[in-house]
């Protein structure tokens, strides 16, 4: 289990957890529960360049489209396919088996704490 | 539109049940209702194959009574209101002197000289006052008694053995007859419930109009009688996706002011051997050339939503639509919208390519309904 306490946030509700210099990156459970039950999945290919807080893909409920900003700059390592074929995994595991993308940075942009992220969804 | 942005937010009696299922919520029309319980995929497909329950106590209800109830409606309303017998319903509309539609709503005759008629909840305001103002001259009294009903649909194929098993609800032997678009009383526990076969499901189903302190004890009864047949409440998000399969209007997507009844598919509702508020309007009919609502279907998984432009080519840069609502179709796998598009590319069969947000997505023109359950009675 991913210790919620440990990944480091966006104001757009992804979450990241940083290994070295690798950046796994998924939506948080409150940002997957607003949404609604997630049908489609669009990620950006392996090897394309993402830059911070561009919208690189697309998460789409049944009532409304969410969208995915890569939380840095750098390089997409890996796409999660089993999302892509069963993006049910958003909501049902949304900090695990739901995880978006891996990125390979530089340098790690300032992210919000889980006490900062909390805070900012009242929750 | 009524603005109730900056009002303090209304609550269902059944608001504390709500909570206690772990809904979660949705300002709709200035009402905090449940958008869902969890997952509105899995309420959607309970109600296409067992049932649900929702609360829609958020819909107006208002009365109509008095020795000229049925010719007041008549003159208020598109439709011939005088002919609908004693405990039947009407799906109608309320339209302004220049044709545009004020609201959608169902009125039911409920007893000699008294109607009920139910209008969206963002409406409310706006549909009493006209109601009003029509009434002047008429031996009639209109009165909003939305405050004092809570209403509750069950629907789904299962939805009629769940009434006939709750306890303390009479059935009377009328139910096993009772058509579509008909209604009948009832009692719950000495109480007077009002029970209609209407919905926004494209199933069978049934809504429950029943006065707010007795609303708690019936929705524990309903959903007590209903766990053996696969009933789970449902939210306002699954409600939508149901309503859209089964092509029914939104007001403030499909129906608007701007909107005349035979651009929305609706010229039957309207009725003109009689004189009623609109009817000039009416009858000199919408510019030549104006959009009319059609069904779009498309492949894949990513669907067209509210707003987004229709084209009539892959590349082309003239707009031939918009549409209003839609969503990847649960039940059928496939994206599904309703559009107002220019009369050349409105024939079933015709293409056209949606904007996805930048991607021309290819879409066919069906005939509406999307989905149509298979009828037993």
């Amino acid at each position: 289990m991913t210790d919620e306490k440990s990944l480091r946030y966006t104001a757009e509700h992804e979450w990241v957890l940083v290994d070295g210099n690798t950046a796994l990156v998924g939506i948080t459970a409150y940002a997957a529960e607003k949404l609604g039950d997630v049908v489609f999945v669009d990620l950006p290919k392996v090897g394309s360049t993402v830059a911070q807080g561009k919208v690189v893909g697309e998460i789409e409920s049944t009532k409304s489209v969410g969208e995915l900003f890569a939380p840095v700059n750098g390089t997409v390592l890996d796409a999660n396919d089993a999302v892509v074929a069963s993006p049910e995994l958003v909501n049902s595991d949304p900090f695990g088996a739901g995880w978006l993308i891996k990125v390979e940075f530089t340098e790690l942009p300032p992210l919000l704490s889980y006490d900062e992220y909390t805070k900012l969804t009242g929750e | 539109m009524t603005d109730s942005s900056n009002r303090e937010p209304r609550f269902s009696p059944l608001h504390d049940i709500h909570v206690a299922l772990g809904a979660s919520f949705t300002d709709f029309a200035g009402w905090q209702m449940p958008v869902s319980y969890g997952s509105d995929l899995a309420e959607h497909h309970a109600v296409r194959t067992a049932a649900g329950i929702f609360d829609i106590s958020h819909m107006a209800e208002i009365s109509v009574v008095g020795a000229e109830a049925a010719a007041f409606l008549d003159y208020a309303l598109a439709g011939l209101i005088s002919a609908v017998p004693l405990g039947k319903a009407k799906y109608s509309l309320i339209l302004q002197v220049t044709g545009g539609i004020i609201d959608d709503l169902i009125v039911y005759h409920t007893t000699q000289g008294e109607y009920f008629v139910v209008a969206n909840a963002g409406n409310r305001e706006v549909v009493v006052a006209a109601l009003l103002e029509r009434a002047a001259g008429f031996d009639v009294t209109v009165t909003d008694i939305t405050d004092s009903i809570v209403l509750i649909a069950v629907q789904g194929p299962n939805s009629r053995a769940i009434l006939q098993e709750t306890v303390g609800l009479t059935v009377p032997a009328a139910f096993d007859d009772l058509k579509y678009y008909a209604c009948v009383g009832m009692t719950f526990a000495g109480k007077p419930v009002l029970v209609a076969r209407t919905g926004y499901t494209g199933e069978d189903g049934f809504e429950l109009y029943v006065e707010v302190a007795d609303a708690a004890t019936l929705w524990y009864a309903l959903t007590a009688a209903g766990a053996q047949h696969g009933l789970v409440p449902a939210g306002l998000a699954s409600r939508d996706t149901l309503r859209l399969e089964a092509g029914m209007p939104l007001y403030g997507h499909e129906l608007g002011l701007d909107t005349f009844p035979v651009q929305a598919g609706l010229g039957r509702v309207v009725n003109l051997t009689k004189d009623f508020v609109g009817r000039d309007a009416i009858e000199s009919g919408p510019i030549d050339g104006a959009r009319v609502l059609v069904g779009l279907s498309a492949d894949g998984k990513r669907a067209g939503r509210a707003g987004y432009l229709v084209f009539d080519s892959a590349d082309a840069s003239t707009v031939v639509g918009e549409i209003t609502s839609g969503a990847l179709s649960p039940t059928l796998t496939h994206p599904i919208a309703m559009a107002y598009v220019d009369p050349r590319v409105s024939t079933v069969g015709s293409s056209v390519f949606i904007d996805v947000r930048g991607t021309r997505i290819p879409a066919s023109v069906v005939a509406l309904p999307f989905y149509k359950r298979e009828s037993k009675s």
